[in-house]
């Protein structure tokens, strides 16, 4: 039965099917770009309480006009959306209730009297009201070929205006106050912005409804953020994430039974958003451990280099076999630790083993030599400079040794005359 | 009767959201507060999956649990996925609540809650779902024991700890400074929100209870500069607009819990006119103080 | 030049601290005797407030730790005040001045004990002190700057310590307040007590303190203030940008490197 459902789906043979699907994934795209500056302009939630205001708007709309027909209902949302927003800013303005509490006001009260509407409208029986909440959860089924039409419009007009006003929704979104100093009317994009979060919010709720549109314009960019920097490119994997998950919860309600889509939806971006947060280089959590995991790696190879370097000073040459407890026997380290630090070496080709034990090759012995003099700076360069008592500045340069880039190191041997001896009267050896 | 009914359970959601409502706000996390509202269905759904009744016990375990998950998954998102904390809030919530939906649709034959009442609650139904002993006894509306065992444990715990509530919202820097843990209170105190927004849920649904987070507290906070004032004003100012969005839901025939909230912000708006013109008159309008 | 002294009260043992991975403190080291007003000045962003911060728990150390009267500060709390920056509250709250300087109280009280009397008379002491009888009820963002100041010195006088710690207590005040803070704060070093100021205004550190310790990321000096508060130390303190230093706390950062080995 599933199975024949959704053969059925991707078919595409239903002209109506097809024309849904469309309408929703354009949708779900289009109010994860609007989202995108909603989100970097650190206004969340303010769509949360837009996407909750517009109910009031929708019914009253539905009361005046005495029909469903979309154009009626967006105008309806829109003013009342537009009409929260203001609220919003006029709560915190005048009054030392903090931005949260104006937004959670506006939020319920909104949608309180969007609710005592709703029920006014149900029990007065006005003709054609039925499928009208359909608006609280959304319902993809619901969507006729006209409401295609329109929305596909609004689509279209919502990208035509973030293309032409991307410059002033750009700078405000991740600066105001550079904005207003460099000039650019704040307002505007302002208002720019608050338009297009009620025209997106508008338009979402038909995919999902007005309790979860909010996460149509976060969790899109919220996904996208974890695997760029670079605005155009969020944008674009917005679109695609909200594109995909639209499609996923069209897909959803078709062969489930009785399945609303909208959760379906906001559940697939959501995972999107897990997955990125978890998976995505750079950003994602995985990375973050792996990176962790290879700076600890390279902290023990490099000390354990740095430890042969120096028992090669104490007996006088670095080419002979050096033997593990001569290696140990300079700190205190797990006896496992060292022979997998050893061993990474070994295969990085830094060390050679015989019988007698570990030898450098050429590159190990250069790489240990050069750990050892940027130790040596960089204790000199604390005790010189920056004025640390010299038995304090081990423990420093044990980890910043690690570092150091070549650039770096050309500055400290600069800086410090390629000075002799570090402040233990340790001789630094340079090649 | 059944007026009396409703009105007592209105009147116990927003005297327990109100009290709680003005230590969110001014640790400004009231949309916590509203997240945890929203997230806290999929704990439901599953308390009654479990229980297989909406027995009282089993909901609030539930309401705990899920209202600390969502905290801590907000938290942890904020912190470790560097997201900023509106986000945080907005995704969380979001995923929850829709997972909370998706399980009702699954389970509708076994779940008595249907989509609508999670949104605005069914406070008509009160008067009839009573709770009888096993031994036929009526004791009365379920919905008015759980409400109020919930509020007296918000009193008792607020009452109790006070101090530490207070210095906590006030200054974090210095209750740490005194050996509190912000953390340990701020769990408390998401635990006692979750409770609360479970045992209103059937009456007021997952978005109007904000409102009685949220307006009560907001309006008091604009007429009062006492904290204890506060307070009171908050009792009262939420028992008003039980009271009155009664009668308005009954005169326009209407969703009860919904026309509650209209008055709640009828009210907010006569507190932000007052506030005005405390304002520009400050020396002829007395500040209000018990 | 850094004056190292024996039984210190303060102790501050080769302290590390990153915020957001920038090393914000690299080993500071030093010490302070009791009984005196000791001043913190440096740059801004030198981590003034840090350093006293992570002497009160607030910020986790990298490396490093700070003992007060010879333990740690779990051990010795009740004998510690903190006196944090003005603006980290919102002064919207709704209190009066009474109720924040009671608060002081509260630590000492514990777990289900109100103020009593002897509480109540704390409180007004302090009120007094810090001249704000006419003020006990009056709402706090009524008030000035300068007297928002001395309410947070109020609340830290209920506490009853012998070691104070403050964040920049005289930013932003008037002359009057500022006359008032230092004359409290000489009072209660004149009996023994320990004040630790985080401090900005260069021309009174001289008239102000007996002991004062520089920073600008590390520590530049550390001593009673007729040895160190030379032009020499000021100008190494505010002038000297130690290029490199930023650059490696710059690559911890980016690079997102622990500044110690663990």
């Amino acid at each position: 039965m599933i199975a024949e459902r959704l053969a059925e789906f991707l078919s595409f043979s239903d002209p109506i099917l097809l024309s849904v699907t469309l309408g929703v994934v354009l949708l779900s795209s289009t109010s994860a770009i609007v989202g995108t500056f909603t989100f970097l302009r650190k206004q969340a939630l303010v769509g949360d309480a837009v996407a909750h205001s517009v109910l009031p708007g929708i019914c009253l709309a539905f009361i005046i006009g005495e029909s469903k027909n979309p154009i009626y209902l967006i105008i309806g949302a829109f003013i009342t959306g537009w009409l929260s927003i203001n609220l919003i800013h006029k709560i915190t303005k005048t009054t030392r209730l903090k931005e949260d509490t104006a937004i959670a006001l506006v939020l319920s009260v909104f949608f309180g009297v969007g609710i005592v509407l709703l029920t006014y409208i149900q029990h007065s029986g006005i003709p054609g009201h039925s499928g009208l909440d359909h608006i609280l959860f959304g319902q993809a089924a619901a969507i006729t070929r006209s409401d295609v039409h329109v929305f596909g419009m609004v689509s279209i007009l919502l990208i035509t205006s973030v293309l032409l006003f991307y410059k002033e929704l750009k700078t405000t979104a991740f600066d105001s106050d550079f904005a207003r100093s460099a000039g650019m009317k704040v307002s505007f994009a302002d208002l720019m912005l608050t338009t297009l979060t009620v025209l997106a919010v508008v338009t979402g709720i038909q995919a999902v409804g007005v309790v979860l549109v909010a996460a149509m314009l976060i969790t899109p960019p919220a996904a996208a953020r974890y695997w760029t920097h670079d605005l155009p490119l969020m944008i674009i994997l917005s679109a695609i994430f909200g594109a995909v998950s639209g499609f996923m919860g069209t897909l959803a309600s078709y062969v489930l039974p009785n399945m609303p889509t909208g959760p379906w939806i906001i559940v697939t971006i959501t995972g999107i958003a897990f997955f990125s947060f978890i998976f995505a280089p750079g950003k994602g959590v995985l990375f973050r451990l792996y990176h962790q995991f290879k700076v600890r790696r390279r902290m023990l190879t490099e000390n354990v280099l740095k430890d042969m370097y120096m028992a090669g000073e104490k007996r006088g040459n670095h080419n002979n076999a050096f033997t593990l407890p001569e290696i140990a026997a300079h700190r205190r380290m797990h006896k496992e630790k060292l022979q997998s630090g050893l061993n990474k070496l070994y295969l990085d080709r830094f060390l050679k083993k015989d019988e007698n034990g570990w030898h450098f090759t050429i590159s190990g012995l250069n790489k240990a030599r050069r750990l050892v003099k940027i130790h040596r700076l960089w204790e000199t360069y604390l005790t010189r400079y920056v004025g640390i008592a010299p038995d304090h500045v081990h423990d420093d340069a044990e980890a910043i040794e690690h570092y150091i880039t070549p650039e770096l190191e050309k500055k400290l041997t600069d800086e410090l005359d390629r000075p002799e001896k570090d402040p233990h009267e340790s001789e630094i050896p340079y090649d | 009767m059944d007026a009396f009914f409703v009105i007592l359970t209105g009147s116990l959601v927003a005297v327990t959201c109100g009290i709680l409502g003005i230590f969110l706000m001014l640790r400004r996390m009231v949309m916590i507060g509203d997240a945890i509202s929203h997230s806290v269905l999929p704990g439901i759904v599953i308390a009654f999956l479990i229980s297989g009744s909406r027995d009282g016990l089993a909901m609030l375990i539930a309401a705990v649990i899920t209202g600390l998950l969502t905290t801590f998954i907000i938290q942890f998102i904020h912190e470790k996925g560097k997201l900023q904390a509106d986000a945080s809030i907005g995704v969380t919530f979001t995923w929850l609540f829709a997972i909370g939906i998706i399980l009702i649709s699954v389970f509708a034959d076994y779940v008595d809650l249907d989509q609508e009442c999670v949104l605005y609650g069914e406070i008509a139904y009160v008067p009839i779902d009573l709770w009888i002993l096993p031994s036929g006894i009526i004791m009365g509306p379920r919905s008015v024991y759980m409400l109020g065992t919930v509020l007296l444990i918000v009193v008792i715990t607020i009452l109790f700890f006070f101090k530490e509530f207070y210095m906590v919202t006030f200054d974090q820097d210095f209750a740490v400074s005194t050996g509190l843990s912000v953390t340990l209170w701020h769990y408390i105190l998401m635990a006692l929100i979750s409770l609360t927004t479970v045992a209103s849920f059937e009456s007021v649904g997952a978005i109007l209870v904000v409102a009685f987070l949220v307006a009560p507290p907001a309006s008091a906070y604009l007429l009062s500069d006492d904290f204890k004032t506060i307070i009171i004003l908050t009792v009262f100012i939420g028992i008003i607009v039980a009271i009155s969005g009664y009668f308005l839901a009954v005169y326009i025939n209407s969703s009860i819990s919904g026309s509650m909230t209209v008055m709640a912000g009828i009210i907010f708006a006569i507190a932000w006119l007052l506030a005005f013109r405390r304002r520009n008159f400050q020396k002829s309008l007395k500040i209000i103080k018990f | 030049m850094i004056i190292h002294v024996d039984q210190p009260v303060v102790e501050v043992h080769d302290l590390t601290v990153t915020y957001e991975r920038r090393p914000v403190l690299w080993d500071i080291d030093f010490t302070l005797p009791g009984g005196i007003l000791a001043g913190i000045i440096g740059p801004n962003g030198a981590g003034k407030t840090t350093l006293i911060k992570a002497a009160m728990d607030l910020v986790v150390p990298g490396s490093g730790f700070v003992r007060l009267f010879g333990k740690s500060l779990k051990e010795v709390r009740s004998k510690v005040s903190y006196v944090p920056q003005r603006r980290t509250v919102d002064w919207d709250f709704p209190a009066s001045v009474y109720d924040v300087i009671l608060m002081g109280t509260y630590p000492s009280l514990g777990l289900f004990r109100y103020p009593r009397k002897a509480e109540k008379e704390l409180a007004l002491d302090a009120l007094r002190k810090v001249e704000l009888e006419d003020f006990k009820n009056r709402q706090i963002s009524q008030l000035s700057g300068g007297q928002q100041q001395r309410v947070f010195l109020a609340r830290a006088l209920t506490q009853n310590a012998d070691l104070f710690f403050m964040d920049e207590p005289f930013a932003g005040v008037d002359a009057a307040t500022e006359k008032t803070i230092i004359k409290v704060l000489q009072e209660l070093t004149s009996h023994g007590k320990t004040v630790v100021v985080v401090h900005h205004d260069l021309q009174s550190v001289a008239k102000y303190f007996d002991w004062t310790i520089m920073i600008h990321s590390r520590l530049i000096a550390s001593g009673p203030t007729s040895q160190v508060f030379t032009p020499e130390l000021v100008e190494k303190t505010y002038g000297g940008k130690l290029d490199l230093l930023t650059e490696v706390a710059h690559l911890l950062q980016t690079e997102k490197l622990p500044p110690r080995e663990d």
